[in-house]
């Protein structure tokens, strides 16, 4: 037997999270994408030409938003708002795909391929490749392009192709692995612009370098309205890439807590949620050893939520390790306890958030409670809820299953709280 | 234990070893196995028996379809073994083909000391590359277990090398750059692939993805070490109205690949 090469390291390790789980096919287009990626990120020019395009297109730096209405709801606290969903596309998911976009150029392919659950990833992408001129096709679980109708439009009138996929689940998990057969097939041509902070090696890494955007505008416009730190951040975690994009500046200040929050769907103990971290397990799902919801066989639990962003069963590997090392805390965030935060901030503040900031919000409401009027919590606005006005209408019983508008509930005007599709289903 | 021995013996036969998947647990566990032992009876040198796993990247849509139903009937993980157990006894290699999270989830020290003990020969792991398998390869090479590692088109000799000095049993040539499925062509792909890889290594090199036909592997079997057949075998049971007739449809197919590879060199 002749002597063995010698193998290269592992690469890509959160801890003992992350790695490459991938078909070999792969392994040469992700080595291209990490030496370019590498090479991109101190080249000026491609440097200059991502912070022109956030400057003058994304609508970069986001504002932040003192909610004090919200915060009477959340013990008093200073409720800070990181406005992500005022950039173009309606969340930070642009932020990492004009740089993957220009990654892709640079690569010389032409075209891109992207999964989405709620359809901001998808409308962001098809967004880009409309900019660059790329080609671009989304795949999507067919139950999310019908939760998610209004996003499948946007993207078509972009000019990408919307590929229902009606394997499995039919929601983000199974899109992620059609995108992953095509990226097989058409590696020569296509990049695979990954949504969230997850797959194989240089993907998680890559991503927040793309996002830290926001944390390290945050960090400053904190101290610049209060003139300390937070004490708290809080940011919701599907695959958790807005999160991590916050999390990431403040992760030297020891004084600040980080709190990620999951889609706790019906409850916990009801097993119908997507809260990885407290009931999932490690493993490998979708390139990446991390926190997967898995049975005892290793088969992937579907996960359920009333976002569709959040409905995933694994999480990015670098929270796998915040989360291990102590430094980030993750919480469960119910389907009830997120809408009714949904419908606070909207009636206090006049702002719709997407369901996914929602658990975020719902997040800081029982922080502040436990901390107090003294404490200062940064929420991590990721996205606006015009894409959820649908799921949140049927929700308060403002419409029905058809969409037809209802009479007002209770002859009131919606306060009532849940109806329709609520907690009860 | 290993399969080296077969392909060698093929290989004294002058012919390429045929290589045939079936998953455990479609249409049952009890029919799997049936199906699997046919397979054997009718002329298949090594049985590859997949893992039904929720997730399968690499696979096309027959072989997920009939993975998914396979789930759906309550297929687990330790059928794995009783399938192993039965090929062996009809005469045949051995070699379980899974995704990498059932074998970490079950612990990848013992399903190495249960597979050895259940009489297999390796794993086939299309989603774990040698760079990632430390935990893997220590413990086959404590079991003797061959590593069947994958090598695609897109395989830089790089990892040509790196790939194939890990492996043993045999190396897996992707003949084309996609996933699991019958096609109507093998293509150029297959051919250049086999002889880059045998540039940098002795391991017999074996082919897979896209084989359909006998007269593809009858072409494939002229400058490989083994013809893998998969989607095409599977169709055979998802397609037929009854188990019977799946069956029936099976053999055929296997006695006509069977053919193939005894006049892939003649």
């Amino acid at each position: 037997m002749p002597t063995p090469m010698p193998m290269p390291e592992p690469v890509g390790r959160f801890g003992r999270f992350g790695g490459r789980y991938v078909p070999e096919a792969l392994i040469p287009a992700l080595e291209q994408l990490e030496e370019v990626w590498r090479k991109a990120v101190v080249d000026p020019a491609f440097t200059g030409e991502l912070e022109r395009l956030h400057r003058t297109y994304t609508g970069r730096p986001s504002i932040i938003t003192e909610v004090p209405r919200f915060a009477e709801h959340c013990g008093g606290a200073r409720v800070l708002l990181k406005r992500e969903d005022l950039n173009h596309t309606g969340s930070h998911k642009i932020n990492n795909v004009l740089g993957q976009a220009l990654l892709t150029q640079r690569m010389g392919k032409t075209r891109v391929i992207a999964e989405t659950g709620a359809g901001q990833h998808g409308v962001a992408t098809a967004t880009a490749a409309a900019l660059l001129g790329l080609e671009c096709v989304v795949y999507m679980g067919k139950k999310d392009t019908e939760r998610q109708a209004l996003n499948v439009a946007r993207m078509r009138l972009l000019g990408a192709e919307v590929v229902p996929v009606e394997h499995g689940s039919q929601t983000l998990k199974d899109a992620v692995n059609e995108a992953f057969r095509d990226w097989v097939a058409n590696v020569a041509t296509t990049h695979y612009v990954l949504g969230t902070v997850t797959g194989p090696h240089p993907f998680p890494e890559m991503v927040r370098e793309f996002h830290r955007v926001i944390g390290i505008e945050a960090r400053q416009q904190v101290l610049d309205l209060v003139g300390r730190l937070p004490d708290v951040v809080c940011a919701c975690v599907g695959g958790g890439s807005n999160a991590i994009g916050i999390f990431h500046r403040f992760l030297d200040d020891a004084s600040v807590r980080l709190v990620g929050l999951e889609a706790g769907g019906s409850g916990v103990e009801s097993g119908k949620h997507a809260a990885r971290f407290s009931a999932g397990v490690p493993g490998v799902l979708h390139g990446a050893f991390t926190y997967v919801l898995q049975d005892e066989d290793g088969q992937t639990i579907e996960s359920h939520s009333v976002s569709a962003g959040l409905d995933y069963p694994s999480v990015g590997p670098e929270h796998a390790l915040l989360r291990e090392s102590g430094r980030a805390e993750y919480r469960p965030i119910t389907d009830v306890e997120a809408m009714e935060a949904f419908r606070l901030l909207a009636r206090t503040e006049g702002i719709l958030p997407a369901i996914e900031s929602a658990h975020a919000l719902a997040g800081a409401m029982q922080l502040g409670r436990e901390l107090g009027r003294d404490a200062v919590i940064l929420v991590n606005l990721s996205g606006r809820g015009d894409k959820d006005v649908h799921t949140a209408a049927e929700w308060f019983g403002l419409i029905d299953e058809r969409g037809t508008v209802t009479a007002p509930p209770d002859g009131a005007d919606g306060d009532a709280g849940p109806k329709g599709m609520g907690p009860q289903q | 234990m290993s399969v080296s021995p077969i392909i060698e013996a093929c290989r004294a036969e002058g012919r390429a070893a045929l290589i045939g998947y079936l998953p455990v647990g479609f249409p049952s566990v009890a029919g799997s196995i049936e199906a699997m032992e046919l397979l054997v009876r009718a002329g298949v040198d090594i049985v590859e028996i997949g893992v039904p796993y929720s997730d399968p990247v690499m696979d096309g849509p027959v072989i997920q379809d009939a993975a998914v139903r396979a789930l759906e009937g309550g297929v687990r993980l330790a059928d794995t073994f009783a399938a192993v157990r039965a090929v062996r006894a009809a005469g045949a290699g051995a070699l379980v083909m899974t995704y990498w999270n059932p074998v970490l989830r079950y612990g990848v020290d013992r399903f190495a000391a249960d597979l050895a003990a259940a009489g297999g020969d390796g794993l086939i792991t299309p989603d774990l590359i040698p760079d990632e398998a430390a935990d893997w390869i220590g413990a086959a090479d404590e079991h003797g277990l061959d590593k069947v590692f994958l090598v695609a088109p897109s395989s830089t000799p790089e990892r040509l090398a790196a790939v194939t000095s890990r492996s043993r049993g045999f190396v897996y040539a992707t003949a084309v750059m996609g996933v699991t499925g019958a096609r109507s062509s093998v293509g150029d792909a297959a051919e250049d692939l086999v002889v880059r890889t045998r540039a940098v290594t002795d391991l017999p090199i074996c082919v897979g993805l896209g084989v359909s036909t006998g007269e593809q592997a009858s072409q494939v079997g002229r400058f490989a070490d083994g013809v893998i057949v998969g989607s095409a075998l599977v169709r055979c049971l998802t397609e037929a109205s009854t188990p019977a007739s799946g069956l029936m449809a099976l053999e055929e197919l296997v006695r006509d690949l069977a053919a193939g590879v005894r006049r892939g060199r003649s």
